[in-house]
């Protein structure tokens, strides 16, 4: 029972975070389309005084035929493609796991989320050093613990290192959102099962996993738009090279280091446009749940 | 959970869970450890579990040398600033969204939602060129800012989510009762809001602290945070197994401790209340 004087409260009360979030989406928005349309090297002086040249679609058509844009869709691929592998099925074994009765489960629960409050930086650099390094890693110490070479893993195995943390990164996400979704199975319905006889396997197929159906779509949205955009991993491990420059990290090469504005900025848009393909999905399911 | 369980398989589920747990946990074990160790006995091999001195010069070191204080600093004023603020702007949207839903009311969230899915990369320069313009570059104020855009559309979320679950009828009842929109908000909502604003304040605390694209690439000397901090560890000449050690303890050892306070409301928050 809204009334009007309460409606235009309402309004004014909702201004300031509406205008805020406008302002920081359109204004950098509005400024990277138009950088993508120019040329603009700074290095070169050009420079926003003295106006730049209109350059049509050259800097889209040269970010996708440069040499590197294949190889960083790839490595992007690879590794998103790689995290979200592993931490959902993990997860969901995870997940599973906890939920069985066992001791000590809170503090075990504790031990597992731990790494998700681990600032990036941090962790790329435990895992490239504590455990990684060839000499005096964890693994080197293993490997010669069993009479073999240790790995060179940030040049030999990169992008498998760069999967193995951000993993490790991401799977207390799925396992915690994963098992507040198994939480809420009805185990009237499983113990059912169990008694006309449905193997393990039969019931966690036909029961536990369609029941987790929602929750892993929702895992796999979250997490891609966030692997998307990770930089920090990359940035202190192999700094791009190694076959690692992911799609993220040649856009900030060719911003920050090679100072090509517009071709940067082009890549931007080309990132925002996957982005949004995401979000929309995600938004859907989103969007879903608000109606209930 | 009333299913009877055989003490042999709770045992073996008991064995399972606790070696993957510690394996998992591993490498924030042996940070912790390490930080204790000298540098010597940090490279030892074979690695040194027990049985080594037990120091902690690392940490005086890391304090000394890179003026660890600062950094903490800059994050605590970052993070903490950032949430204040951000929680100013959306305890008003998240409220009016929550107890006078309009039409738009859908849209205006999911479209709050789309501006955080944008990719930092592809706003890389337009912002350092703002902030450069601004005077932005390299100060607290401005990482604070930032950081509670980032932010804002994750803690109007949570706090939408809370708030739609006061019950409407008691508002009515004030309302009835005569309560003006200033007395509803002070005596009726504040204190059924408190627990969801406090969870939502928490989870926000940790995505700041923890931030490392805009606080890596819009700091320079005077106010980087931790996370910057820590990533000057990766140059070589830069490098000591016990130090980095030391330094990174320092500087997860607050969010570990607040994290393990908010499980619940992490799964709420970052599903944007699609999970609970």
């Amino acid at each position: 029972m809204a009334t009007r004087h309460s409606r235009s409260a309402a309004r004014l009360m909702m201004a300031p975070a509406v205008i805020l979030l406008m302002g920081w989406m359109l204004v950098p928005l509005t400024m990277t389309l138009y950088f993508s349309f120019k040329r603009y090297l700074p290095m070169r002086g050009d420079s926003l005084e003295r106006g730049l040249d209109w350059v049509g679609f050259e800097n889209y058509v040269r970010f996708i035929t440069s040499s590197s844009f294949w190889p960083s869709v790839q490595a992007t691929l690879l590794i998103v493609g790689g995290v979200l592998v592993i931490t959902v099925i993990l997860g969901v074994l995870l997940a599973i796991l906890l939920d069985q009765p066992f001791w000590g489960q809170g503090v075990v629960r504790i031990l597992v989320i731990a790494p998700f409050f681990v600032m990036p930086t941090v962790s790329a650099l435990v895992w490239k050093n504590m455990m990684m390094d060839p000499v005096n890693g964890m693994f080197a110490h293993l490997w010669r613990f069993f009479g073999t070479q240790p790995v060179s893993w940030m040049s030999d195995a990169s992008v498998q290192s760069i999967i193995l943390i951000v993993s490790w990164q991401w799977l207390p996400f799925a396992t915690l959102i994963l098992l507040t979704a198994i939480q809420s199975l009805d185990s009237e319905q499983l113990e059912a099962a169990e008694m006309d006889g449905a193997p393990v396997l039969a019931r966690f197929w036909f029961i536990v996993l369609p029941h987790l159906g929602r929750a892993i779509t929702i895992v796999i949205l979250i997490q891609t738009i966030f692997l998307l955009s990770i930089f920090a991993e990359i940035f202190v491990t192999t700094g791009g090279s190694f076959g690692t420059r992911t799609l993220t990290y040649l856009i900030f090469q060719r911003v920050v280091d090679s100072q090509n504005i517009g071709l940067g900025s082009a890549g931007g848009v080309y990132a925002i446009i996957l982005a949004n393909i995401i979000a929309l999905f995600l938004m859907r399911i989103v969007g879903k749940n608000l109606d209930r | 959970m009333a299913r009877a369980v055989s003490t042999r398989r709770k045992i073996i589920t008991t064995a399972v869970a606790w070696a993957i747990g510690l394996v998992i946990f591993f490498p924030i074990f042996w940070t912790i450890l390490t930080s204790f160790k000298t540098e010597a006995q940090a490279i030892n091999n074979p690695p040194l579990f027990w049985g080594f001195d037990f120091t902690l010069e690392n940490y005086a070191v890391v304090q000394e040398r890179s003026d660890y204080m600062r950094f903490l600093w800059n994050s605590v004023i970052i993070a903490g600033g950032s949430t204040f603020l951000g929680i100013l702007v959306a305890v008003p949207a998240a409220w009016s969204m929550a107890f006078v839903p309009s039409r738009r009311t859908k849209d205006i969230l999911l479209w709050m939602l789309s501006t955080k899915m944008l990719p930092a990369v592809g706003v890389l320069y337009p912002i350092s060129l703002i902030f450069v313009e601004f005077g932005l570059l390299d100060t607290r104020i401005g990482l604070t800012l930032v950081l509670m855009l980032i932010n804002l559309p994750i803690i109007v979320w949570m706090l939408y989510t809370y708030f739609r679950e006061i019950p409407i009828d008691i508002l009515e009842a004030a309302r009835m009762d005569g309560a003006g929109l200033r007395q509803e908000i002070l005596y009726v909502l504040t204190p059924m809001a408190i627990p969801g604003i406090a969870s939502t304040v928490l989870l926000n605390i940790i995505l700041a602290w923890n931030e490392a694209f805009w606080t890596l690439n819009l700091t320079a000397a005077s106010a980087p945070p931790l996370t910057a901090f820590i990533a000057s560890y990766s140059s070589p000449e830069g490098l000591f197994y016990a130090k980095l050690s030391a330094a990174s303890t320092m500087a997860i050892a607050p969010i570990l401790i607040l994290g393990w306070f908010s499980q619940k409301q992490l799964v709420r928050g970052l599903t944007f209340g699609a999970v609970k």
